[in-house]
């Protein structure tokens, strides 16, 4: 295996040199030339201040937001911890998570979506089921004093189909629609 | 359930199976050492390093110096990589400041990912620098899954001489393949992930506002030039933590579809390349239909399971719905379903979808795909020559059953290639069943667990499995780093990995000396319906009396306990 020293190491060198280094600067490069928003993360600025990324979902509590899915990931949306529950499905510890949930969630439980109850893989999803989005809209035109069809449009522009027909599910960006609550309502604060 | 899930499930494999074709004809123009279109651009290149490697890299090697050669491109990959970990907080383009990671955590990530297995025992986000994710893992996930291909070139060339006694040459394979196959795609496949959304950049974190005033740290970095190669060359280890599931990762259902086309369509296309150089066109198809219906019956198997109603959401009131617990909104049952068997049944190991918390079936049946030896269709290159293995074995029991010496492609299979092909097979349940039941009875081992009884054993099981089988995923709530797991694990990868491929080379050599037989009417053809069904029948047989009475304990008693669970409430 000796003679094979020579080889094992300088191809591993260039290789390295190759891989390792030209080929992600230059992809690097190319993508902060070509599409910078897209390669920095999807950020979203609101006046100039970056509020949040597209791609990641976010904490919403208050009343007047659309609210996203139980979170895993730290303390909640903590990107520095992604990750899901991990929790079994015959868990007891899932099964009180839940309930307690669909408690906070109230309504008829029966035709709550599992994705309102359920944490996420990544414990950032940013999006949630329509049928979730469509239980808030009572909420979030009471808090914010408008009309609910209103709210419901709001939600229905930024609801996304799938793709070609087929593939993934159809789906609502949280933050997109709080952000577009917010522009459209001037603020997010309840107005009474 | 729905029509669009059971659409997207079929559209996926056949657009994997369909890629095969022109990935594989490629890859067998590259290791016959022909012309390809990029060779004004990448043959300069090529030469330059053939040249550096010295003359080692210019003669035609038997099977020992091609696996002396393979093994030493390893060592020199492990003891590189081992390094860049363990100085990591002395070396440039780590913003966060990084320290190196612990001897035991360093050596299991090096051996991980120089065994194309990448389980990872830390998260990427708080652990590795912008210059260990580049310069450390991106490398290895080239090398590891060039070292895979290379031997399908040996391993065709055996079963195409004719009393011949080389294999070709490492150094050309490996550095051919890299360059010629895995960086154009990676560059192709990296522009499309960035555009769609996946981060390409040197910076590490983003501190923000939230649009409700709290404080959020956004992890970004290279992301986009590693995930691609990580889904190409079934490597599987995520940047993040949440792997494939996380939105920087697999922003949406298109990229969620290239990832999952990419981490089966090379491995697919090392069986077509293999049929091409081999001159068994039709004989690969066989393979690639075996292979491809295996994993269809999986991927729908997994989908069932995973739309059922689950006991915790049955118990809040829920009526029937999709198991999400895990599971991300834009992919859904059926997304999550396709990529767990793609992921598993290539020895991928990326997850867009906790196996932890899918039903006990789902996770069982990915469980069973890494223990039925990764072949369906398997690593890049690995899967290949696990495949060809069990088509040994296949016509080796006919052989038994008609009572005449079996071929297979015009090579007489005698007991010294059997004897390599069972060593090779054997390894895994050495490893897999073996370190799991030493672990089962350690309290070090058990304290790494996040769940008890028939659970915790499958996140037990489902770790060997992972390790041996060179896959990667995991029952990730396991705490796994710790000395007894990052030794064990590493011990298990290696195993899986070196334990399988010495005996296939020796197999390679043995059957490389042999004349090549022209079909006579003695000859079982292993091209037709008949020969698929035997192949099936083989791969099911030998994984089942292998790893049943394991899966019994775990996922099985798991299932009957939910149904037990799940009927109560329906009465």
């Amino acid at each position: 295996m000796l003679n094979q020293l020579r080889p094992a190491v300088m191809s591993l060198l260039a290789l390295t040199l190759l891989l390792g280094l030209a080929y992600p600067l230059a992809m690097t490069g190319l993508a902060q030339a070509v599409v910078p928003n897209a390669a920095n993360g999807s950020l979203v600025r609101v006046g100039g201040r970056v509020v949040g990324s597209r791609l990641i979902g976010q904490m919403f509590t208050r009343p007047d937001y659309l609210q996203g899915r139980p979170s895993a990931a730290g303390d909640g949306y903590d990107p520095t911890q992604s990750g899901g529950s991990n929790l079994g499905p015959l868990d007891p510890k899932l099964a009180d998570r839940i309930a307690k949930s669909a408690a906070a969630l109230g309504g008829d439980r029966r035709t709550l979506p599992a994705d309102a109850v359920t944490t996420s893989a990544s414990g950032l999803d940013p999006d949630i089921s329509p049928e979730f989005a469509r239980r808030q809209v009572a909420r979030i035109a009471a808090a914010r004093h408008m009309d609910a069809a209103a709210v419901q449009a709001l939600i229905d522009q930024h609801t996304e189909g799938r793709f070609a027909g087929l593939i993934g599910e159809p789906r609502v960006n949280v933050l997109a629609v709080n952000l577009a609550l917010d522009q459209r309502f001037r603020t997010g604060k309840p107005q009474s | 359930m729905t029509w669009q899930g059971w659409a997207e499930i079929a559209l996926t494999l056949v657009l994997t199976v369909a890629i095969a074709w022109p990935l594989g004809i490629h890859l067998a123009r590259v290791l016959e050492g022909r012309a390809t279109p990029l060779d004004p651009l990448l043959r300069p290149v090529e030469r330059a390093i053939l040249a550096l490697a010295g003359p080692q890299a210019a003669t035609s090697q038997t099977w020992l110096g091609y696996t002396a050669a393979l093994l030493a491109f390893n060592v020199a990959g492990f003891v590189l990589l081992y390094a860049v970990l363990m100085l990591q907080g002395m070396l440039p383009l780590n913003p966060l400041k990084l320290a190196g990671l612990s001897p035991d955590l360093a050596f299991n990530t090096a051996i991980s990912f120089v065994t194309n297995t990448n389980w990872q025992a830390y998260s990427g986000e708080t652990t590795m620098s912008n210059l260990s994710q580049m310069v450390g893992l991106t490398v290895q996930n080239f090398l590891s899954g060039a070292t895979g291909i290379a031997i399908v070139g040996a391993l065709a060339r055996a079963f195409a001489a004719h009393r011949g006694e080389g294999l070709g040459n490492f150094w050309r394979d490996v550095v051919r393949v890299s360059l010629h196959v895995l960086l154009p795609l990676s560059v192709v496949m990296a522009v499309v992930l960035a555009v769609q959304g996946v981060p390409q950049t040197l910076a590490q974190h983003i501190d923000i506002t939230t649009l409700e005033g709290a404080h959020q740290t956004l992890v970004v970095g290279p992301v986009a030039s590693q995930e691609a190669i990580k889904q190409i060359g079934t490597n599987g280890g995520g940047f993040f933590n949440a792997n494939s599931a996380h939105p920087f990762e697999n922003p949406s259902p298109l990229t969620n579809l290239i990832a999952m086309i990419a981490m089966n369509g090379l491995a697919f296309g090392c069986v077509v390349a293999f049929g091409r150089i081999a001159g068994a066109r039709k004989e690969a198809r066989a393979l690639v239909a075996a292979m491809a219906l295996l994993l269809a019956v999986a991927a729908g198997a997994i989908y069932l399971a995973e739309t059922q109603a689950t006991p915790a959401l049955l118990q809040a009131g829920l009526a029937s719905a999709p198991n999400m617990e895990g599971k991300e909104v834009r992919f859904g049952a059926a997304a999550s379903a396709v990529f767990a068997a793609m992921t598993t049944g290539a020895s991928c190991g990326a997850v867009n979808a906790m196996h932890e918390s899918f039903t006990p079936l789902g996770g069982g049946v990915a469980l069973f795909l890494i223990q039925l030896g990764e072949i369906l269709p398997g690593g890049v290159g690995s899967g290949l020559y696990g495949v060809v293995v069990m088509a040994l074995l296949s016509v080796f029991v006919a052989g038994l059953m008609v009572g005449r010496t079996p071929e297979y492609l015009g090579k007489k299979v005698e007991a010294r290639e059997i004897k390599f092909a069972m060593l090779a097979v054997l390894i895994l349940p050495l490893a897999i069943l073996g370190l799991t039941a030493v672990a089962a009875v350690l309290p070090v081992a058990l304290k790494g667990l996040s769940a008890s009884g028939p659970h915790g054993f499958t996140e037990l099981l489902y770790a060997y499995s992972s390790g041996g089988g060179n896959n990667g995923s995991a029952f990730a709530g396991i705490n796994a780093n710790s000395p007894w797991w990052n030794d064990t694990m590493a011990l298990d990868m290696l195993l899986g990995r070196f334990g399988y491929i010495v005996p296939v080379m020796a197999m390679a050599g043995a059957i490389v000396a042999k004349p090549k037989l022209a079909p006579s009417a003695g000859t079982l053809p292993s091209d037709n319906g008949l020969f698929i069904g035997l192949l099936i029948g083989v791969i099911l047989i030998l994984g089942g009396l292998q790893f049943f009475p394991a899966l019994a304990l775990g996922p099985l008693v798991e299932h009957f306990q939910m149904l037990a669970r799940t009927a109560a409430p329906l009465r």
